[in-house]
This record gives C-alpha cells, structure tokens and sequence, in this order.
C-alpha cells in the first residue's frame, strides 16, 4: 500500500509531500487526509463510504478508491477531527489501520497542563486521538502511521513543555502488569491497615473486659480510676484505628452523602462511628447514664469491625483479581513484536505498527501478530487459544491465519488482512469484556431492591435504637446502641451487589476460553432455560460442501479407473459436484489426465473423450438417452439417494461402470453433540432448504426426529417463529450471514462463526470453532454459571434477611438472644468472600458428556 | 413514657423521616452534555465516591461519548456499565476512558458501577 499523505490545500501541486518530511500544516486552512480503508470489496462499498463521508459535518469533498483501497478526505479541522472521520468510517461498516502508541511523559504535574498536552498531539497531521494520564504520566496517541511518524509526535510533545521519556518503563508498558501492580499496591496497604486494628483490637478486646481474666481483673476492677485511664487510652487508640484503617469509610460515606446517595462505606462509618461516640460520652460523663455501674465502652467494637471489614475488603480484592484471569490471558495472548518485509528487508517491529497488507514473515514456533492470509508457504498451526480447538489446523497458501495463535511447524508469509482493533483477538477481548459488564436480567431486581436497601437499613437501625430504648432491659441505652450498631453492620450489601456480576464475569470467561463467546448476561440467561434448539442443516450439521462418498463399480471396471476416468473428466467441469468427484480421486493419489473432448449436456450429464476413450457421466436421462442399459445399478442408485447422496452414473465406451456419489458429509462431532443435548433434554430439530428425502436422510443419520424441509432462506425465521408460537423458548444454530434474520428471530441465536470473523452481529452466542459441540458447551456453561448466580443470590439473601432480624433482637425475647457486632462483622466480611469464592469455583467447572464421548474425527 | 423516652423517640422519628427525604426524595436537575466539533455529545464524568456530575442530559439520536476519570482506589468502582447499551469499561486509576453509544430512544438509562453502590444515569430526551 502506498503511503498516505496529508497536505494543506496551498500545497495541493505537490500532493506528494511526505507528513514525514514535516509539512507544518496551517491550523485552520482546509486539510486534506488520505486514509488507507479496509474491507472494501464491492462496487457499492465505495459508494457508500462516500456518501458516509460526505455526510459528517465538516466534510468538504470525500472520494474513495476502490483499486488501491484509499478514502481522500477534504474537511475542515475546525469543524470535524480526523478522529471523527475514522470513527465515520468504522461506523459505515469498514476499517481504517490505525496504530496506537504509549509514551511517558515527563513532569505531567497538574492536570491543567493535561488540555494542552492533548491539543497538541491532536493537531499533529495523523494524530487521530491522543489521551494523557497525570496518574501514570503517559500519553496514548491513535496514529496513522502512515500519514505521520513517531518522531514528529514527540516533537509536538516536546513543543507543549514535555518532553518525551525514551527509557521504556518496564512494567508501565503493560497494561494487565499496572492494573496487577495497582491492585497489589491496594492488597498491601489494606493488609498493613489490618494488622494496625488486628493489634489494637487485641488489646482493646481483653482490656473492655478485664473481669474475665484472673490476674487483669485484680489489677482493673470494674470501676475503678486505673481501668477509667486504660480505657480513656483506648479511646485514643481505637479513634487512631478510625482514623487509619477506616479512614475509607469516612471518606467513601462523605463523598456518597455530598451526592445524597448511602453505601456500604455509609453503614460501616456510621455504625463504627456510633460505637465510638457513645463510649466517649460514656467514659467522659457517666452521670448522664442513671444505671452508672453499668457504664461499659464498646471500644473494642469499633476498633475490630473495622479491622475485619478491612480484612474482608482485602480478600475481596485478592478474590476479585482471579475472576478476571480470563480477560487477562486473553490480553495476554497478543504478540509483542511481529517481522514484517520493508523496503525487501525483514524488520522487527512493535505488533501496533503493523499496517493492513504489509507481509508477515512467520518461523516455526513463532506466535502470528496479526490476522492475514498466506501468500507462501504452509505449516500446521495452534490455534486453540482462540478456538478452543486442541488440534493444530493445517494451512496453505489462501487460507486465513488469525493473530495470537501459535505457528508449528513450517515457514511461511502472509498479508495482514487486519490490524489493531479489528484483529479477531481484539474483537473477541472487546466482546468478552462488554458481555462480562453486562448484566443477567435478574439482576435487575437485586438493583432496584439495593437502590433502597441502604437507607432502609439505616432506618432500621434507628427503629430498633427506639424499640430497645422505649421497651428494651436495663441498660436501656446500651442495648439499644449495640443493636443499632449490629443492624448497621450486618446489613451491608456487598455480597448481594457482587453475586451475580461476579457469576457472569467468570461464566463469560469461561466460554471464552472454550472457544464460545456469550454477547451478555441476557444471552446466558436465556441459553439456560432453552427446550427447541433449530439447527440449520448446511454448514452447521454438515460441512456444507459436497465430498465424493460412494463409488459402486460394474461390468468389470476397477474403482480406480473409474475414479480416474471420472475424476480427469470432471477437471474440465465447473459443476459445483465435479470439484468434489475431482478432490476425491486425488485424495486418493490417483494421477488425472485431462479430456481429450468435453461436451456438456445441460441438465444431464457430460460427454466426454478421455485416454481413448467415450464416458458418459450423469443422471439416468443420459443413460437413457444413449441407451446404456443400467442393469441393477439403479438399485444402488435408489440406495444412495435414500442417503441423502446425489449418485451419479459413468458409462464407458456404451456400457454401464458404476456410480460415483457425493453428498454435502456430517462434521465429524455432529451426531455425538445432538446425542448431548438430547441428554440435556432438549428437542433437536433440523431446518433446510432441502428436499424432504435428503434432509431426513441426514436427520436420520445424525438422530433428528423433527425436520422441517424445503424452507426458503427467507422462510427460516418464520419458522422459527411458529414453533415459538408453540410456547416454546426456541434457539437457533446457523451461519451468521444467510441465517441472520431466524438467528435474530429466536430466543437465542447462536452463531457458528469461522476464523477471523468473530463479530457477528445477529448472534447472541457465537461459536468461533465451527462445531455442533460448541453448542452443548454453551448450554451447559450457561446452566453452570446461572447455577452459581441462584447460589449467590440466595446465600446472599438469606444471610441479609436472617441476618437482620437477630441483629434487631427479634430472638431476644424468646431465647435471650442478641447479635454480638463482632460476629456481625465476621459474618459481613465473609459474606462477601464466599460469594467470590463461589463464583471462582466455576472456573474449575469442566465440560462432561461431550468429551467422554471421545473425537471420532 | 419517660420524657428521655419521648425526646429519643421524637428524635427517632425525625431522623427517619430525613433519612427517607434526604436519599429518596433528591431531584437533581442533570448536566447537559456538550457537543463537540466531531458530532459527538460528550461530558467528562468524575468517578470518586460517586459519579460527578451523575445525571447527563443528552438529545437522542446523536452519538454520546461519556469520559469517565476515575480518581480513587477503591476497587467498587473500577467499572462502569451501561446495561441499556451493553457497554462497559474498565476505569484504571487516573486514565480518561471513553465510553461511547448512540441513544435512539428517549428516556432515562442508568449507569452504575459492577455493584451497584454508585449510580447515575442518562436522560435522553426526544
């Protein structure tokens, strides 16, 4: 591809002037950008794209060609950005090869300098976006890297007062690595915040109740002036412990106060505060208690809430990082570097500088950088980190090679096809990480109820404070703060906030590593109560190409010559069912000579001379017509047809050979998958454009019952529509092209996508390996991880509800029994905990049945 | 009734009642979202301790790009969805994250962090 450029319209003579070269451009003159376009391969596309162009405000005049793939631009960058533009482009369904870079940036202090940072990069020619972070001192530029270069990008940094910092920052390049760095960071403060109130907390719990122990209780008897200074210590320590370890919660509880909403930090602040409060007043002015000897400090329940709700919050944090293990192996998948033939040399560079149609050159055991299509060589390669596919596949010369996987055994080049964000990589990471931020429908509910839950639990908290107070035992006013204090705490929502976005991140991922990629919580719930699944036959049961199956031989003929005969005949042929009389002859290494005269009969057969020799291949209205007696070969004809097959007669020299049959062949796992959902319970039922002797033929083959036959392409959503109407929830299996409007129509439609093109619109599950199997896989990773969201939710739940009740002290008057806010605290940390626990253990979850079955490929 | 008794359950009752005013009865008027040269709806959203400003005032039919900031560490905010558009992002601390859709129907469509303890929401008018 040839270089892009970007001018000024002054310099419209010289369009050739390279953005490398440094043509400043004129900030307001009108610019002109040529940007390289992917993924246009009709007529109409240009046409289109054109007209999408033109149609952004801005825009001036906007052409595109079709022969070198190229859109020229001419707009105003007062009005509209180059980034718009792109996005424009993308919007209209192609691909611009753009190339995304980091830098650090030194001395970023305020986030004032952050504007004109930005301003500046953005106005470089070719700069399509550009962010800066204060927090990490970096810059993120979107570039064509055709139309500018990197140098000229840091001089324009460099020109805002910041300099770029070449040194590489070792982990700052890594995305994945700063995110883990963050978290640890987090992970060790919280711990040490932990261990200041574990400590603190000790020493408060033994001292709040130094009557308990043998010697303590000689030295510090209730009362007493010496354990009035301990305690007034305590006070002081514990409001340290408050004011370190807790110090989120008061924060947390002020920031969502100023936007009149309440959380979890509210809660744990209040009810530590509390605690804290009515000791102090205690200790400072127990006259104002009338029972005064029972004037006791609950120091010791600020102090080690605190410690354990930090304690918790730090699980948590480790938990939650495992959960996310999927979207962080897939990242973890892209290649750093790619070798790429510049100028005929071979040159390393950095994967996001590769450009769409620069040839790759890959060596055994090298990872692909990019999507693309060999152009030499051909090796075996590893593609089940995308697929979910244990076998190496091989490829030749044509075939579609997609980025992240893994080359074996030979050598070979290909042409980038797709670069960047458009790779299937980064398609299948952004869809996984949309699906996994999405959310179940139940999960609606659990909304609306949290959305209320805060401040209902605080006006419980403050009815149960009354309750006690008014009707409750002396001391009066302590039980009713220890209960006030115990609702607060216990009541704290985490556990059901996180139970099902923690399920689906998890479930998400795990079919991602399978090689299944669920488009949201709503696909998954749906998936897990299916009863119809509709399978399309061609392309989806089957391969959807014909393969020679049968030879029956007669009058003496070997299967050989016959193939041979037939075989070199059929070379000439463009008949779609030639190709496969022609792959199964040299599959089975025979040597083919070409015709030596060829006649094609319309709607019959062929005539033709080869080796010396007169053939007549075709239906029985040929034979007929040249009155070759087909003595008992119709039989066998009838027999193959009854399979489904399309049998096929060869006549030699006048007399009758045989037959040679193709048929469009199962995929090798499709009757064991249909075997499996059938287990799973769930009706299998086959639609096709075929005729209704073919299509059962196959039905009966691979165990459908219920075929619906010779539906037009256009009828298929209709169809499903009817059995929908039957009050059945209904999935659909097909191609995501020619069946997208049945994929749509069903509950779920699930998509069997093949190599690069994983981003199919109409489907909510898509399939990225092209086997029946990914669909049982999906219902039963559907079904696990809605198991562990029911899990979730109602240990969640009843925990919240039983949980409040005993806080209140509804038990105290039965059974005397009264929530200590210490255990309330335990229980509330570790609520949380399980739930991510919980949702962890579905990533050890393994798909049964269908593996046990065994591959017969 | 002991007056202590009646001052604690007056008290009570007044702070319940403010409970229930102060975080059920808020009425925030919305912030709306600016257009940029490129066609584009965009507001910067600061995420600490809640979502600043958390009610955005969009038209309909043009595209809408929220920029979110996230300045705290906490690990409950370090995603924001928006379920109505099947959006969601990851917030790294201190990066500006973009997240982009295009509202088609009036209404109003919540966003929220993956637990929902903070809240917003966009309203698109007709």
């Amino acid at each position: 591809m040839a270089r892009a450029s970007e001018t000024t319209t002054p310099s419209a003579p010289h369009p050739a002037v390279s953005a490398t070269t440094g043509a400043r451009d004129d900030a307001d003159g009108p610019r002109r950008l040529e940007l390289p376009v992917g993924g246009l391969n009709c007529g109409a596309c240009a046409v289109t794209l054109e007209l999408a162009l033109r149609a952004v405000p801005g825009v001036r005049a906007a052409t595109v060609n079709l022969t070198t793939a190229r859109a020229f631009v001419e707009y105003d960058p007062r009005r509209v950005s180059a980034d718009a533009l792109s996005d424009a482009i993308r919007r209209a369904g192609y691909r611009v090869g753009t190339a995304r870079k980091r830098w650090s940036l030194r001395g970023i202090t305020c986030a004032s300098s952050v504007r004109s940072i930005e301003k500046a990069l953005s106005a470089t020619p070719g700069v399509l976006h550009a962010a800066v972070n204060v927090g990490t001192e970096e810059a993120a530029v979107d570039y064509l890297p055709q139309a500018t270069d990197l140098d000229r990008v840091k001089a324009a940094a460099a020109s805002a007062g910041y300099p770029v910092d070449e040194t590489p920052a070792p982990a700052g390049e890594d995305p994945l690595v700063k995110e883990a760095t963050a978290r640890e960071r987090e992970y060790r403060l919280l711990m040490r915040k932990w261990w200041f109130g574990a400590a603190v907390g000790a020493f408060t719990m033994i001292m709040s109740y130094p009557w308990l122990f043998p010697v303590l209780g000689d030295w510090f008897p209730r009362g007493s002036p010496q354990l009035w200074y301990i305690w007034a210590g305590m006070g002081v320590a514990s409001l340290a412990v408050l004011l370190y370890s807790g110090n989120q919660f008061f924060i947390g509880a002020w920031q969502a106060l100023q936007h009149r909403s309440a959380n979890m930090h509210t809660l744990i602040a209040l009810g530590t505060g509390v605690a804290w409060v009515y000791s102090t007043i205690a200790l400072l002015f127990p006259q104002l208690f009338p029972e005064a000897e029972f004037t006791e400090v609950y120091y010791d329940v600020t102090v080690v809430v605190t410690a354990l709700v930090v304690l918790g919050l730090a699980m948590e944090l480790k938990a939650k990082g495992r959960t996310s293990d999927a979207i962080r192996k897939l990242i973890g998948l892209q290649a750093k570097t790619a070798r790429v033939l510049r100028n005929g040399r071979e040159v390393d560079i950095p994967v996001e500088e590769v450009l769409v149609a620069d040839v790759v050159v890959v060596r055994p055991g090298e990872k692909i950088p990019v999507d693309g299509e060999i152009i030499d060589g051909s090796s075996a390669i590893d593609e089940s980190m995308v697929t979910g596919e244990s076998l190496p596949v091989e490829k030749k010369a044509g075939d579609e090679v997609i980025g992240a996987t893994m080359n074996k055994t030979g050598a070979f080049k290909f042409r980038a096809t797709k670069v960047g964000k458009d790779t299937a990589l980064a398609n299948i990471i952004r869809m996984v990480q949309d699906a996994q931020g999405s959310k179940v429908p139940v999960q609606r509910i659990v909304d609306v109820v949290s959305g209320y839950f805060t401040p209902a639990v605080a006006i419980l908290a403050i009815l149960g404070f009354m309750i006690w107070y008014t009707f409750g035992p002396p001391p009066a006013l302590a039980y009713a703060t220890i209960v006030a204090v115990t609702t607060l705490i216990i009541a704290c929502p985490c556990a059901l906030g996180m139970a099902t976005p923690m399920s689906l991140t998890t479930g998400v991922g795990l079919g991602a590593m399978n090689g299944i990629l669920i488009r949201g919580g709503e696909a998954l719930q749906t998936a897990q109560k299916l009863e119809t699944i509709v399978l399309d036959k061609t392309g989806t049961i089957t391969h959807g190409q014909p393969a020679l199956t049968d030879v029956v031989t007669a009058g003496g003929v070997t299967e050989e010559d016959l193939l041979r005969l037939a075989g070199g005949v059929e070379r000439s042929s463009e008949h779609p069912l030639a190709a496969a009389i022609v792959e199964g002859a040299v599959a089975r290494g025979l040597t083919l000579s070409d015709p030596d005269a060829f006649n094609a009969v319309p709607g019959h057969g062929i005539e033709a001379r080869i080796d010396g020799r007169t053939l007549l291949l075709g239906n029985v209205k040929l034979m007929r017509d040249r009155t070759v007696d087909l003595d008992g070969l119709e039989e066998h004809a009838a027999r193959l047809a009854d399979e489904g097959k399309t049998p096929m007669y060869v006549a030699i020299d006048g007399r009758p050979a045989g037959i040679v049959a193709v048929a469009d062949t199962i995929k090798p796992d499709s009757v064991e998958a249909i075997a499996t959902l059938k287990r799973l319970g769930l009706e299998t039922v086959m639609i096709t454009g075929d005729n209704e002797r073919t299509a059962r033929a196959i039905a009966r083959q691979v165990g459908i019952e219920r075929v619906l036959a010779e539906v037009l392409p256009q009828d298929k959503a209709f169809n499903v529509q009817r059995l929908q109407l039957e009050g059945k929830s209904v999935a659909m299996v097909g191609d995501g092209i020619n069946d997208a409007p049945a994929l749509a129509q069903a509950d779920v439609g699930f998509a069997i996508g093949t190599g690069t093109d994983v981003a199919i619109a109409a489907s909510d599950i898509t399939l990225i390996k092209g086997s029946l199997r990914g669909v049982v896989l999906a219902i039963q990773i559907s079904r696990a991880t809605m198991r562990n969201v029911y899990q979730n939710l109602v240990g969640a739940f009843i925990y919240n509800t039983a949980g409040l009740p005993i806080a209140l002290g509804l038990l105290y008057p039965f059974v005397g029994i009264l929530l200590s806010p210490l255990l309330a605290a335990i229980a509330m940390s570790f609520s949380s905990v399980t739930v991510i626990a919980n949702a962890n253990r579905l990533k050890r979850w393994k798909p049964q049945a269908v593996v046990a079955g065994g591959q017969d490929s | 009734m002991t007056p202590d008794q009646i001052a604690v359950n007056v008290v009570g009752l007044g702070l319940i009642a403010f409970i229930a005013w102060f975080f059920w009865m808020k009425k925030t008027a919305g912030v709306r979202a600016g257009l940029t040269s490129g066609g584009y709806q965009e507001q910067m959203v600061l995420v600490k301790g809640g979502y600043t400003p958390d009610v955005i005032v969009v038209e309909r039919g043009k595209p809408v790009r929220l920029n979110f900031v996230r300045q705290e560490s906490a690990a409950c905010s370090e995603m924001v969805l928006l379920p109505a558009f099947n959006k969601s992002a990851n917030l790294p601390e201190g990066q500006t994250v973009p997240v982009e859709f295009l509202p088609s129907e009036p209404g109003e469509y919540e966003f929220a962090c993956q637990m929902g303890m903070f809240r917003g929401k966009v309203i698109v008018e007709g």
